[in-house]
């Protein structure tokens, strides 16, 4: 048998790549925060950086295709290990279950797939920017200029307009919430699964996946709650306001 | 004391169980669990119904027979002890107790509240051993040990085999117990050269009897009554890793002896 086939076929292969696409996702969740707190920059910092980010289509399809991947071993693992787990309990029992366990680790299929769901609409709503999902607006039409004077996409601009939505901010919220709830656990049980804990390193593995988790959703969080209490109001209501363009400049 | 119990009972492995609500008659506190039991059962056999089946052996906290999942917890409500060392002074008088045998699929119910645990005996006949040569005994500390490794060989060498971890886990996983057989000779000089044979060999018959797999929740730990680590969970993924790593032996012609 090849290390591949070993490695699916066993709980403990499994979860080695649990953790390791876990670890994998965890590194995009942190580059994705560094990139969208730029937000509270001047709009200029965020629009350059989507610019750069779309001007490298080879490495911005890589990234996308090998993020694709790493989803889909993280949740496949999941769910087949998630199936084998029940199986291996056909009767439960009646006085009450679960005793000593962690409320998080209780929790991480649940989690785990309603972020997966609030990822398909959030590709949806910023990355195919369909109008559809947003109240009708159209993404495409926001465009801002440069410094040096190349017409860019205004992100600023669609990031505000997007979170000024309750709704869409208030399930962005919750999918944090629970993404916090979900690297709680996850952080510290992949060094678990991968070995790589021990009592030493224990608590100090623990303290930082509550820590790193707490920071991750403040950052996140931080972003829809600025715009729903005014920012980027007047740069949008100045947007909106005929400005002049090439065209009528000429 | 008098107290209400509510008892799974199940005739066979194949027939469907019911939970069954009995009255106790009067309890003395200082009583153990099982005690209480035999008293309770006493009174059954004189009004000619059959006694609840349970397992036990020592009961002095050291053999690992006893089981009983108790209000919801393995080995009832206290810390670090097996069932038979849980009194009925832990209880109040008049209160209901709920009383079930380990639920697992790798562990088929044989009658109420015993079950098959023959699936821990495949797992340690798979690796759970040393291969050494019998004889007369060998020299004490002849075979220098580090303090470290010898005190968490014997942390794990306590695991007493009663399928509390099992039971406890909502996954119904067998982590705790593999990951201690696993690591008290995987600690030791002379569980050396079959180390990582053995942790794949133990790891590999834990799936084939369908355990579920470790979400590291804690119950495990919280639940055992020798206070086993879930730290040798940890140790024991990281020799898994380097079995899986290491692959099968070079196949070597004529057997290899030369």
């Amino acid at each position: 048998m090849n290390l591949l086939q070993r490695i699916w076929r066993s709980s403990l292969g499994k979860k080695y790549l649990m953790a390791l696409t876990g670890l994998a996702l965890f590194g995009f969740v942190v580059g994705h925060l560094v990139g969208n707190l730029q937000v509270f920059g001047n709009p200029e910092l965020i629009n350059s950086y989507a610019y750069f980010l779309k001007s490298k289509p080879g490495l911005l399809w890589g990234a996308r295709l090998g993020l694709l991947a790493t989803v889909a071993i993280h949740v496949a693992a999941a769910v087949t290990l998630s199936a084998a787990n029940k199986a291996a309990r056909p009767v439960g029992y009646a006085g009450g279950s679960a005793y000593g366990s962690s409320w998080r680790s209780r929790y991480m299929l649940v989690s785990g797939l309603v972020i997966l769901a609030f990822v398909v609409y959030h590709l949806l709503h910023y990355t195919v920017q369909l109008p559809a999902v947003n109240g009708g607006f159209d993404f495409r039409s926001l465009t801002a200029r440069l410094a040096d004077g190349t017409q860019v996409q205004d992100v600023y601009a669609m990031m505000v307009h997007g979170f000024q939505v309750v709704w869409v901010s208030l399930f962005y919220l919750i999918a944090q919430a629970l993404l916090f709830i979900h690297l709680g656990h996850g952080l510290s049980s992949m060094f678990q699964s991968l070995g790589l804990r021990n009592h030493v390193w224990g608590p100090r593995i623990a303290a930082f996946a509550k820590v790193v988790s707490l920071v991750i959703f403040l950052g996140y969080a931080s972003i829809p709650v600025a715009v729903l209490t005014g920012m980027g109001g007047d740069y949008l209501k100045n947007k909106k306001a005929p400005t002049p363009t090439i065209e009528t400049l000429r | 004391m008098k107290v209400s119990l509510k008892v799974w009972r199940q005739k066979n492995a194949n027939a469907a169980g019911e939970f069954k609500t009995y009255a106790s008659p009067e309890l003395n506190p200082n009583m153990s669990f099982l005690e209480m039991l035999d008293v309770v059962n006493e009174e059954l056999s004189s009004q000619g119904e059959e006694p609840i089946a349970f397992d036990h052996d020592c009961r002095e906290g050291i053999c690992g027979t006893c089981s009983l999942v108790i209000d919801g917890k393995p080995h009832g409500p206290h810390k670090g002890v097996a069932t038979c060392q849980t009194y009925m002074r832990s209880f109040s008088n008049g209160d209901q107790i709920v009383i079930e045998p380990w639920r697992a699929k790798a562990f088929p119910i044989v009658k109420d509240l015993v079950c098959d645990r023959k699936a821990f005996d495949r797992i340690q006949q798979a690796g759970g051993f040393i291969s050494v040569r019998t004889g007369s005994a060998p020299d004490a500390n002849s075979i220098p040990v580090s303090k470290e490794n010898a005190d968490l060989a014997m942390d794990a060498a306590q695991c007493i085999g009663c399928g509390a971890c099992v039971a406890a886990c909502k996954n119904a996983s067998a982590m705790l117990f593999v990951s201690a057989k696993v690591s008290h000779l995987g600690l030791m000089p002379q569980g050396q050269p079959e180390r990582y044979k053995r942790v794949k060999a133990m790891v590999d018959q834990m799936d084939t009897e369908g355990f579920g797999a470790c979400t590291v929740t804690g119950s495990c730990e919280a639940v055992c009554p020798k206070e086993i680590s879930l730290d040798f969970i940890a140790r024991m993924n990281r020799d898994y890793a380097v079995s899986l790593i290491q692959g099968d032996p070079k196949q070597v012609a004529g057997g290899g002896a030369g």
